[in-house]
């Protein structure tokens, strides 16, 4: 069953009395356990769709089912529903609460899934353990290294157990060895069955993955299997 | 209802850490919320003990005493209207203590002022009553030692005095006044009673503590003249509720006394506590007013302080906020997260303010009567969560409806 459906949706935001269209005419299904990079230069509308696979805006026309649900005629409430439950984001900053530990930031979803605090507790040390952060559990994000506060990010977008986890630009701020290992832990939990869209601009990046979605001035100009896609092994070293 | 429930405490706790990790800023604001509720506290607490102890002093003095004078002690009556009355006289008294028939104890007063004097102890300008037995049945006096001074002691005009208790203190720390011998003015005057403390410090002068009573005739014999100066006439009624009843009775009685004819106007005033009640009841309630006002104020420039502060940590914490919808924060779980934080810096700043107040409140209390009443902390608390509440409103609002993929976007 496809947990994305989405048919000729497009967006159109107005600045000051000109419309941007910044999607046109998109349709696009993501099956589970799929590992789909979505690419394209700065304007293409990559951010846009990005922003409605993560149900964080609507779109202007067009239909969008996630898991079989109409998203385009959700309410606030229950897109927060939908982001909170379905959803795991990973950001390019990271975005950690920077006054709180690796441990409070991963329990955040489940606080606002309404999980009580003892099982919050252990399944947020679980997914900290996942990805591989078992000595780092009390420390703050200025306490850890890029690759680290990037991994807590991770541990946080799978506490949850989504149907989908959506990366944007996750290796942006980090050199390229460390990016690696974050791709080495997407691959993983890839394996592990869950689906996985990566938002980037960079090839080699998108080569990780098993499909990849161009996008270009708010249109899809390919979509297309990756024969032999990019498998990055684990260096005994890094772990 | 368990979803609020645990919202609120999830809430509550983000509210802490944002509180905690902010410490300065956090102590600042709550600074004003502090002095806001102790002053405010403080107000009504010192208002309370002005009323309380006012209410107690005039219940010593007995409720249901009419005064009759040659003067009203409020109103509107025009000065030279009254200017040229008759003195009442100690002749009156004795015809008008003949004809009222309903009024439980009649008894005359002056007043003068003097020194009194034990030994190498003075107290100057005591407020001196002249009066006879019966005074004491107008009264609610009770004694701490001795009794007042009888019909056959002021008859004769016996050099006797009962000393109010701020008095006894004074010229005999010792508590040992009784059987001795003290000056008032020149003259030698033995002390046959001590008033227990009456408390009605509020009265200034006419409290009863700081005040010496002695017989009547001792006053014109000594202090004052009997021609030039008027006297006072205490008339108390049966019951509170006799009190109007033997008003009018008095005011008949004392035109009769007066030989005024039907046409002319009364010459004296019956005066009572009520109206003196009243005087101090619309000025206190001008106080209240006033002082409430003033310390609202306050209370109100600590709350768009919060507010303030809070609009701030909205806008520096954007981020977070795009965040935390991002991940599954409803619009009412921000807001609830923003109102909790702003109402709990008040809350704590209310429970230190109202602590403030009370030890403050405490060490006012040896100057003047001030009390705390339930009713105040509570009045304190609940002031300081809607406060809390009011403050954080608006800016939570702004939190709540920001758009995440904006929210996220900003740096």
């Amino acid at each position: 069953m496809n947990i994305i459906n989405i048919e000729h949706i497009a967006k159109i935001y107005e600045v000051g009395s000109e419309q941007v269209h910044a999607l046109r005419d998109v349709s696009l299904k993501i099956d589970k356990n799929e590992y789909v990079a979505i690419m394209g230069p700065s304007g293409s509308g990559k951010s846009t769709l990005m922003n409605m696979l993560g149900c964080l805006d609507t779109p202007t026309s067009g239909k969008y089912d996630f898991t079989g649900q109409s998203v385009s005629e959700m309410t606030d409430n229950d897109l927060a529903k939908i982001r909170n439950k379905e959803i795991g984001f990973v950001f390019q900053t990271f975005n950690l609460l920077s006054r709180s530990n690796a441990i409070h930031n991963v329990e955040l979803p489940l606080i606002y899934a309404g999980i009580a605090s003892a099982e919050r507790r252990e399944r947020a040390e679980q997914a900290l353990i996942d990805v591989g952060l078992k000595d780092r559990m009390d420390h703050k994000p200025n306490e850890l290294s890029g690759g680290q506060r990037q991994r807590v990010a991770v541990a946080r977008a799978i506490v949850t157990r989504p149907s989908i986890i959506l990366a944007d630009e996750p290796t942006g701020n980090l050199d390229s060895k460390t990016g690696e290992e974050i791709m080495i832990l997407f691959n993983e939990i890839y394996e592990k069955g869950n689906t996985i869209i990566l938002v980037t601009h960079e090839e080699y990046i998108a080569e990780h993955a098993a499909r990849i979605v161009r996008l270009k001035d708010g249109l899809i100009e390919s979509d297309k299997r990756v024969e032999n896609r990019f498998i990055p092994k684990p260096r005994a070293a890094v772990v | 209802m368990d979803i609020i429930l645990f919202e609120l405490k999830e809430g509550l706790f983000i509210a802490l850490r944002a509180i905690r990790s902010n410490k300065v800023r956090s102590i600042l604001t709550m600074l004003g919320i502090v002095i806001g509720i102790t002053s405010v506290v403080l107000m009504t607490t010192a208002i309370n003990g002005i009323d309380n102890s006012f209410k107690k002093g005039i219940s010593a003095l007995g409720s249901d005493v009419l005064y009759v004078g040659k003067w009203p002690w409020f109103g509107n009556t025009e000065w030279w209207k009254v200017r040229n009355r008759r003195n009442i006289t100690m002749e009156d008294y004795e015809k008008f203590k003949e004809l009222a028939k309903t009024p439980i104890a009649i008894a005359p007063a002056v007043s003068s002022n003097k020194s009194v004097k034990y030994k190498d102890r003075t107290v100057d300008n005591v407020f001196l009553t002249g009066s006879n037995g019966d005074y004491v049945k107008t009264t609610n006096f009770t004694f701490d030692l001795g009794r007042f001074f009888s019909d056959v002691e002021s008859k004769s005009s016996r050099n006797v005095v009962v000393l109010g208790s701020e008095i006894a203190k004074n010229l005999f720390p010792r508590g040992d006044a009784l059987d001795k011998e003290i000056k008032i003015g020149n003259e030698n005057f033995k002390v046959v009673g001590v008033l227990a403390e009456q408390g009605s410090f509020i009265l200034g002068p006419f409290n009863p503590d700081n005040q010496v009573y002695v017989p009547i005739g001792c006053v014109f014999k000594y202090f004052m003249s009997r021609r030039s100066n008027s006297i006072q006439i205490n008339v108390r009624a049966s019951s509170p509720a006799m009190v109007a009843q033997t008003a009018d009775e008095a005011e008949g009685v004392m035109r009769k006394v007066r030989g005024l004819k039907y046409d002319e106007e009364d010459d004296f005033s019956i005066n009572q506590q009520e109206a003196l009640m009243q005087n101090f009841n619309s000025v206190v309630g001008v106080i209240q007013i006033a002082g409430l006002f003033i310390t609202g104020l306050s209370l109100f420039v600590g709350a768009i302080g919060i507010m303030n502060i809070m609009f701030v940590s909205v806008r520096e914490r954007t981020k977070e906020i795009g965040l935390r919808k991002a991940i599954g924060a409803k619009r009412r779980t921000i807001l609830a997260q923003f109102i909790l934080e702003s109402s709990t810096i008040c809350l704590m700043g209310g429970f230190i303010g109202l602590i403030l107040a009370i030890i403050l409140s405490m060490i006012v209390n040896q100057f003047i009567p001030t009390s705390v009443e339930y009713s105040a902390v509570v009045i304190a608390i609940i002031v300081s969560l809607i406060t809390g509440v009011a403050a954080g409103f608006a800016p939570a609002y702004t939190a709540a409806k920001m758009d995440p993929v904006e929210a996220l976007r900003y740096e």
